[in-house]
C-alpha cells in the first residue's frame, strides 16, 4: 500500500476553469489540465496526508472502484505529473509545503 | 499546448472569465524611452493593501494570467511583497521590466517566487542607439547584465523590440544578442499612441517599404508566402469573429485602479478603488459594449476583403476615434502583407481625391461640413495616417 506524500511544486500556478483544473508549469511553460479525479487528488496534496489516505477519503466514496485498483492507479498518476515537476513526492511527510496556495486547496 | 491554451480560451470567454489581466503596478520609470505612451508621474498609486485586495478579487474572479508592468515595476518598493502575494494565490505571473535595477538578490527572488516568464525590452544592440531611446546612459549595459542573470538562475527570458525608424537596421543585431544570451524574443512593428490620444508617437514608427522589409523576413514571420498571401474570401465566420481578447477574457488596471479592455484600450469602465471588480467586468456598460461588437459591426472594417485576417486592434481604432472604426495602422499592416489596400484605405483616398468639393461645401456651409463628414466614415478620426502617405 502507498504511503508516499505528495505536495504541489511551487513552479506551477493553477486554477479551476469550468471544473477542470488547469496548470501552468512556470519550469518549461506547459499547460495540463486535469480531470475530476485528478483535480481531486490535486487538492488533497497538501504534504501531510498519504495517497492512499486521499484515495481512501476523497475518491472511494465518491467512484465505484476497489481501494487497492484505485491507489495503484493513483501512484501511477502522480508519478506522472512528478516527472512533469509540477507535483512533489516524498515517503515522509512534506512539513513545510512547496506551496503556500491560497487556491485550488 | 497551444490546442489546450486555445480550449482554456474558448472555456473561459464562454462562462464570462477574465482569464487574463495585466496590472501596472507604477507608472514611474527610472528610463524616459521615447515612444513611451505614458507619463512617469505617481498620480496616486494604489497601495500594497490595494494590490493585494484587487489580487484577491481577481482570484475569486477565476484569473489566471497575471503580467505585472509599469512604468518600470521595480520602481516600487513593494513589488517582491505583492508579487509574493499573487504567487501565493497561484496565478501564473509574467513581469515586464527593462532589468536595469536587476541584480543577483532580484533574479534570484523572482526565481524563488516561481515567476513563468520576465520581457524586457531592448531596442538595439548597440549601446548608443538603445541607451538614445530610453534616455538613460548605460541601460543597456544593465539591461544585458540583469537578462543575464535571469537566464542563469533558469527564468524564461523574453526579449521585447520595438521596431522604429532608428533601430530598424538592428533587429538582427538584437536577434543575435537573443541568441548568445539564450534566451527568446519578439519584434513588434507597434507604436502605441499616448493614452492620452497625443498621436506624435507614431512618426517614430516605420512603415512603407520598412515594413515590406519586415515582413518578408522568414526569420521573423515564419513562411513568407503563407503570411503575405492574399486574403481568403468573407464568409459568415470572419463576420462574426470576435476583434480580440481585449475585454472578452482579458483586462488592464492602471496603477490607480481603473479598469480598462486593454493596455492599449484606454477606454475607461471603472475603478476599483469605488466597485468590486466582478461588478464592473460583468456590469460595465463600456466593457459590455466592447463585447457586444462582432466585425459584421464594423462600419468600414466589414466591408474590408482583410477582415477576417486583419489585426484590426479596437483599442488602437479607440485612440484613433472610434471602436467600431479601422485601426490605420492595421490597414498598413494588412496593406503592406499583401499589396493589397483596406477599405479603410481606399475610402480616404477617395476623400482626398475630391478635395475641392470639401472646400466648396465648407464655403457654402461655414458652420458646418457634412460632406466631409459624410466621407469619412468615422467622424472623429484624424487625418491619414503618416505613414499611410508613405505607402
Amino acid at each position: 500500500m502507498s504511503s508516499l506524500y505528495i505536495t504541489r511544486s511551487k513552479e506551477i500556478a493553477a486554477r479551476m476553469l469550468d471544473g477542470e483544473m488547469m496548470i501552468m508549469s512556470a519550469r518549461d511553460s506547459t499547460l495540463f489540465s486535469l480531470n475530476e479525479l485528478g483535480t481531486i487528488i490535486w487538492q488533497a496534496a497538501d504534504g501531510e496526508t498519504t495517497l492512499q489516505e486521499i484515495v481512501e477519503r476523497k475518491i472511494c466514496p465518491k467512484f465505484d472502484v476497489e481501494p487497492e485498483e484505485a491507489v495503484k492507479d493513483a501512484e501511477s498518476f502522480v508519478r506522472e505529473l512528478a516527472s512533469h515537476g509540477i507535483l512533489v513526492l516524498s515517503d515522509q511527510p512534506i512539513v513545510a509545503p512547496a506551496v503556500a496556495s491560497k487556491e485550488g486547496a | 499546448m497551444s490546442s489546450l491554451m486555445q480550449q482554456m480560451n474558448e472555456r473561459a470567454l464562454k462562462a464570462g472569465v477574465p482569464l487574463s489581466v495585466q496590472i501596472d503596478v507604477t507608472y514611474r520609470c527610472n528610463e524616459r524611452c521615447v515612444h513611451c505612451y505614458l507619463d512617469h508621474v505617481d498620480h496616486g498609486e494604489m497601495t500594497t493593501a490595494e494590490i493585494r485586495d484587487l489580487l484577491d478579487q481577481l482570484n475569486e474572479a477565476g484569473v489566471f494570467f497575471v503580467t505585472f508592468s509599469g512604468g518600470e515595476v521595480l520602481m516600487r518598493m513593494d513589488f517582491f511583497p505583492i508579487l509574493e502575494y499573487a504567487r501565493s494565490l497561484s496565478f501564473d505571473v509574467k513581469i515586464k521590466t527593462n532589468a536595469f535595477m536587476i541584480r543577483e538578490k532580484q533574479a534570484d527572488r523572482i526565481r524563488e517566487l516561481g515567476v513563468r516568464m520576465v520581457q524586457v525590452s531592448i531596442y538595439s544592440h548597440r549601446p548608443e542607439v538603445h541607451d538614445a531611446i530610453t534616455k538613460l546612459p548605460g541601460s543597456l549595459k544593465r539591461s544585458v547584465a540583469g537578462i543575464r542573470l535571469l537566464q542563469s538562475r533558469g527564468l524564461k527570458v523574453i526579449i521585447g523590440n520595438v521596431l522604429m525608424r532608428t533601430t530598424l537596421n538592428d533587429y538582427p543585431g538584437v536577434i543575435a544578442l537573443a541568441k548568445e544570451l539564450g534566451v527568446e524574443f519578439t519584434i513588434d512593428p507597434t507604436i502605441t499612441p499616448k493614452m492620452d490620444g497625443d498621436r506624435s508617437v507614431l512618426s517614430l514608427g516605420i512603415g512603407g517599404d520598412d515594413l515590406r522589409q519586415v515582413f518578408r523576413n522568414g526569420d521573423l514571420v515564419g513562411n513568407v508566402e503563407e503570411f503575405c498571401a492574399p486574403p481568403p474570401a468573407v464568409d459568415d465566420d470572419a463576420l462574426d469573429g470576435l476583434p480580440c481578447s481585449a475585454g472578452h477574457t482579458a483586462c488592464y488596471i492602471s496603477p490607480y485602479g481603473d479598469v480598462y479592455p486593454c493596455v492599449q484600450f484606454p477606454l475607461p469602465t471603472g475603478n476599483v478603488r469605488k466597485q468590486k471588480f466582478l461588478d464592473i467586468w460583468r456590469h460595465s456598460p463600456q466593457m459590455n459594449e466592447v463585447r457586444s461588437i462582432h466585425a459584421r459591426d464594423l462600419p468600414v472594417c466589414s466591408t474590408c476583403t482583410h477582415v477576417g485576417t486583419c489585426t484590426r486592434c479596437p483599442g488602437l481604432a479607440y485612440l484613433e476615434g472610434s471602436m467600431r472604426g479601422p485601426s490605420s495602422q492595421d490597414c498598413e499592416k494588412s496593406f503592406t502583407r499583401t499589396g493589397i489596400p483596406s477599405a479603410n484605405m481606399i475610402l480616404k483616398n477617395a476623400s482626398r481625391a475630391k478635395p475641392t468639393l470639401v472646400q466648396i461645401a465648407g464655403l457654402r456651409e461655414p458652420q458646418a461640413s457634412p460632406l466631409s463628414r459624410i466621407m469619412d466614415p468615422v467622424p472623429s478620426a484624424p487625418a491619414p495616417e503618416e505613414s499611410f502617405t508613405r505607402l
